[in-house]
């Protein structure tokens, strides 16, 4: 009994300390005072006044598209990565290939974004909304890769050789046998890409130019100078973007499982 | 007039005739995983409309033979003929057989009709068709009911049947099918079989078929081929194998046997029949009749089949040869047969097999009852191998 009630104690405390300062941003942002730390009742104002703020409307507009365009490009490519590492076994140095694909994982955010500059700028491309993209679809492809190889590491080969075998020429196979059952793997990679460039503040400083402000990069200059509760307000909305991903995300994995029980039990009904 | 191994079931036996041309052809085919050798030079031929089986125990390369006619596997060394034509480096996509797979490999997003469809629609028949034809195979492994469901909704045995109407549907050439019926009850397996067979007559298409049920490749096989390690053992008609199997694992691994070794004491001439072997095995004289390569003094292998040996507890008038005398060490009853084990005095056991013609037994034999085994010169094998 002293037990649970220490557990029960210890959980609330983590998820105190995980929460609480999101809850406060959230609760701030519908402050009608324009003092951040003085509560003056319950407002909308600061989300209508939100939108008439060109400047962060841009630099959500620009994250959004940056978000966009590089989680899909860094999906693809992920994606045929990971085909590349899974299937030809054979070529050499798979082994170093395959852990080169965790580096930027673990490699510093401002070494990556670093040494992107030092290439964008060696080529001589002039630094902007596409630097950003490229860097954004450098880093995410990673990620994208490594939620699809696990995905392939289980995949039934034979089902592709089945294909084959009833004459399926091998890219057909790919579109119609392979894709269709690792879907959700890529979705979920292209989901992790988008969230993680929407998130990204270190690299895109580092490789954006004039005219390409993304929203992390917007909301930390305006909080140098004070906190204003439009950002609060911002932030709200994109908690509430990321939990709503999070919760769609949830319930199609919930209902896929509750699919493959119930279909189970069809099975073993329909047994001649 | 001759005699002949078995009954004979139809009249078909290319690989008898020298001028035919077999339909596919592994010559010398070796295939290597690393440094462990999978299949071993091996030379085989198969005909046209020939119902061809391989029979081995697990591991033995019989999975490793289909994947690399079926074009997922190349050969170390060596070539496969297919209507003479080389075809090692054609793709899986090109080739003119369909396999059904160990694990049957149904793709799990479709449904069962959808499977079924899917080589047809590869070939951009027309809608009609496709849908026809679909119909024909549901119907011939007798799931038109499940059609909408997806393979996750069928228990095993639908499920094996779902792969062999996919495999089937294209009418291949050349069907390859790894363990097709392992997951059926006997009854759906038999009528299966000769769904199967009838099939194969009608559309005139060459099987080849893996399986562990030795019943099932005698049922079904025009030939067998008993393989190990790799390497074919025999390769010859059921009844063949059965009767005239070549060496001892051969015919230790087709059914159930005797096996005696000892040697030769005297063939022939010696005893003045044609085609006589007497042998000496450790104390046993057991004489055959059989066309054998054995000389006086060869170690050789003397095999009776179970069901040759007759048992009585009456002493025989000659106990010269081919007579043991010994005490019943346990009995198996197997409903149309009973099998009994019966010790010699050194410890040796041999197998007697009875059908049980008759439901009532005047005298039975039983435990420990002191019996006599006898059995004709022509029962028996000699095996050098
Ligand atoms: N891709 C592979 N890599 C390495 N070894 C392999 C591979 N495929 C098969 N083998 C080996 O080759 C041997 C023959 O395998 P194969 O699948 O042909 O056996 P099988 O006769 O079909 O057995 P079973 O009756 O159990 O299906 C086995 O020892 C197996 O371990
Ligand atoms: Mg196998």
């Amino acid at each position: 009994m002293k037990s649970s009630r220490f557990d029960a104690t210890v959980l609330t405390l983590g998820f105190a300390f995980l929460y609480i300062p999101i809850i406060i941003l959230v609760v701030y942002s519908f402050n009608a005072s324009k003092l951040v730390t003085v509560w003056g009742g319950f407002s909308l104002q600061w989300y209508r006044t939100m939108w008439s703020n060109q400047g962060l409307m841009d630099a959500a507009w620009v994250t959004a598209r940056v978000g966009v365009i590089s989680a899909t490009i860094g999906t693809v490519l992920g994606t045929l990565a990971a085909l590349a590492l899974v299937r030809f076994t054979r070529f050499h140095g798979r082994m170093l290939f395959s852990g080169m694909i965790y580096a930027p994982l673990v490699m510093p955010e401002v070494i990556t974004g670093l040494s992107l500059l030092l290439l964008f700028v060696a080529v001589g491309i002039d630094r902007g909304f596409w630097t950003v993209v490229i860097a954004h679809t450098t880093f995410t492809m990673c990620y994208v890769a490594i939620v699809v190889q696990s995905r392939l590491l289980t995949f039934d080969l034979s089902l592709e050789e089945a294909a084959l075998d009833l004459g399926c020429p091998p890219v057909k196979t790919f579109f119609k046998i392979t894709l269709p059952l690792i879907f959700p793997a890529v979705i979920a990679g292209w989901m992790l890409a988008f969230t993680l460039s929407l998130d990204d503040l270190v690299i895109a400083s580092f490789t954006t130019g004039p005219g390409a402000t993304t929203l992390p990069i917007k909301i930390y200059s305006q909080v140098r100078l004070g906190v204003t509760p439009e950002i609060n307000a911002i932030c709200t909305i994109l908690i509430g973007l990321v939990t709503i991903g999070v919760i769609i995300a949830s319930i199609s994995t919930k209902q896929t499982e509750m699919r493959r029980i119930r279909d189970e039990h069809v099975a073993a009904r329909g047994t001649t | 007039m001759a005699k002949s191994l078995g009954p004979v079931k139809r009249k078909f036996s290319p690989w008898a005739d020298p001028s035919a041309v077999p339909f596919i052809r592994f010559e010398n085919i070796t295939k290597r995983f690393g440094t462990f050798t999978a299949v071993d030079n091996l030379t085989l031929d198969i005909y046209e409309r020939e119902f061809f089986s391989l029979l081995g125990p697990s591991g033995c390369g019989k999975t490793t033979l289909m994947r690399m006619l079926a074009g997922f596997e190349e050969p170390t060394e060596g070539r496969i003929l297919l209507q003479g034509k080389d075809i090692s480096g054609v793709p899986p996509y090109r080739r003119p057989t369909n396999m059904m797979f160990q694990s049957y490999a149904l793709f799990p997003h479709m449904t069962v009709e959808k499977n079924v469809a899917f080589g047809l629609e590869q070939d951009n028949l027309p809608k009609g068709e496709v849908a026809a034809r679909v119909e024909e195979m549901l119907k011939l492994v007798k799931l038109e009911q499940f059609a909408k469901r997806k393979p996750n909704q069928l228990s095993g045995g639908q499920r094996q049947r779902v792969a062999l109407a996919r495999s089937l549907a294209k009418r291949p050439k050349v069907l390859l099918l790894d363990e097709p019926l392992g997951a059926l009850d006997k009854k759906l397996r038999e009528e299966t079989q000769f769904e199967l067979m009838d099939l194969q007559t009608k559309l005139g298409l060459t099987f080849l078929i893996v399986t562990h049920d030795q019943e099932e490749a005698m049922t079904v096989s025009d030939r067998i081929a008993v393989m190990d390690k790799g390497l074919i053992m025999q390769v010859a008609t059921p009844a063949e194998i059965y009767e005239a199997p070549n060496s001892r694992y051969v015919a230790d691994f087709i059914g159930d046997i005797n096996i005696l070794e000892g040697t030769v004491t005297s063939t022939d001439s010696a005893l003045g029949m044609p085609g006589s072997v007497r042998i000496d095995c450790d104390g046993i004289a057991v004489s055959v009749e059989q066309e054998c390569q054995a000389v006086k003094g060869d170690k050789v292998a003397f095999a009776v089949r179970p069901e040759k040996v007759r048992i009585s507890p009456d002493q025989p008038a000659d106990i010269s040869a081919n007579a043991v005398y010994g005490e019943v060490w346990d009995i198996g009853y197997l409903g149309d047969f009973s099998v009994f084990l019966v010790k010699l005095a050194d410890g040796r056991v041999v197998r007697a097999a009875q059908a049980n013609v008759s439901r009532l037994v005047d005298r039975p034999i039983t435990f420990g009852d002191m019996v006599w085994l006898t059995w004709p010169l022509d029962a028996g094998l000699v095996l050098t191998r």
